[in-house]
């Protein structure tokens, strides 16, 4: 029935992880919006796994995808949390005032 | 009517994302990041991952997002100024996006599988006639035991840190120390004094 192969998933997650990185470049003085991009990025990771783990009929994909939501939960709380700790002691976060540690 | 639905998903998807890292207003960033991941359910539902589908939503949409919303709103932030650079740094991250997305896009269209690999058909929603939930229940907690543990570690380790990182003491506040109320004693905390009469304490 469907014509829809693997490589239009492919091609939609390569779409999503590019939309990300640019995502990341726009946004340079934004933190937030640095994490959302790395949300996305993430994301099309996970449309790459489960397309291929769809495909092959094998469920590996689909695990390690619970994997990769887990991390970016992960990440997602400890960068907010970051986040909050920077505005609280600097009263900002964009990222060019980040700069006590000389980076 | 599966293609139909591809498409309009996919290019929800495609759009949300582009309004997501272009939006002026960081919560309209976060409304339009919740549409792209329900929209992500949708093409993991067409490929028969309905657990995860139902995960993206709960944990995506419902968490994350909301959490995301949470921060923006409580930091208050000024947005004009994060808008500066912004057209100063759009050649360049043009630039670099146009490129990884070429080769990305040449990668997913080039490569072929190897020739003794069986065909595989994207149709199957199910493994040998059981729901995907059920499937993926049976091996997540038996082959995939050690990596369950060590992701529920991982939100442990999240979960500790959130709260440490967060947490603070302000002074002037009163707060119950139940240890202090414990070791009160009546000898260190009471004091019987003899009045005398017509004299007061």
């Amino acid at each position: 029935m469907p014509d829809i192969a693997l490589g239009h998933y492919l091609i939609v997650g390569a779409t999503l992880f590019t939309l990300g990185i640019f995502g990341i470049f726009l946004n340079r003085k934004n933190v937030l919006l640095i994490l959302m991009s790395l949300e996305l990025m993430l994301l099309a990771v996970n449309i790459n796994m489960v397309a291929f783990s769809a495909y092959w009929h094998n469920l590996t994909g689909q695990v390690f995808t619970m994997f990769i939501l887990t991390v970016a939960a992960a990440e997602t709380a400890i960068g907010l949390a970051i986040v909050v700790v920077l505005f609280r002691n600097s009263g900002t976060i964009a990222v060019e005032d980040i700069h006590q540690m000389k980076g | 009517m599966h293609s139909i639905m591809f498409y309009v998903f996919a290019i929800i998807a495609i759009f949300g994302s582009i309004i997501v890292i272009t939006a002026r207003n960081p919560v309209h960033s976060v409304l339009f990041l919740v549409l792209v991941f329900c929209n992500v359910a949708g093409l993991f539902l067409l490929l028969g991952a309905e657990f995860l589908a139902m995960i993206l939503v709960i944990v995506y949409a419902g968490a994350v997002a909301v959490l995301f919303l949470f921060v923006i709103m409580m930091l208050n932030i000024n947005i004009v100024p994060f808008r500066e650079g912004f057209l100063s740094y759009l050649p360049i991250g043009g630039l670099i996006g146009m490129i990884l997305f070429a080769e990305l896009v040449m990668v997913a269209a080039g490569w072929v599988f190897a020739p003794n690999m069986p065909a595989g058909n994207l149709l199957a929603t199910t493994t040998h006639g059981i729901p995907n939930t059920e499937a993926l229940g049976q091996v997540l907690y038996t082959r995939y035991i050690y990596q369950f543990q060590t992701a529920g570690i991982a939100l442990l380790v999240a979960m500790i840190g959130a709260i440490l990182l967060t947490l603070r003491s302000r002074s002037g506040v009163r707060r119950q120390s139940v240890a202090r109320q414990l070791v009160r004693t009546k000898a260190n905390s009471l004091e019987l004094k003899k009045v005398p009469t017509r004299g007061g304490v």
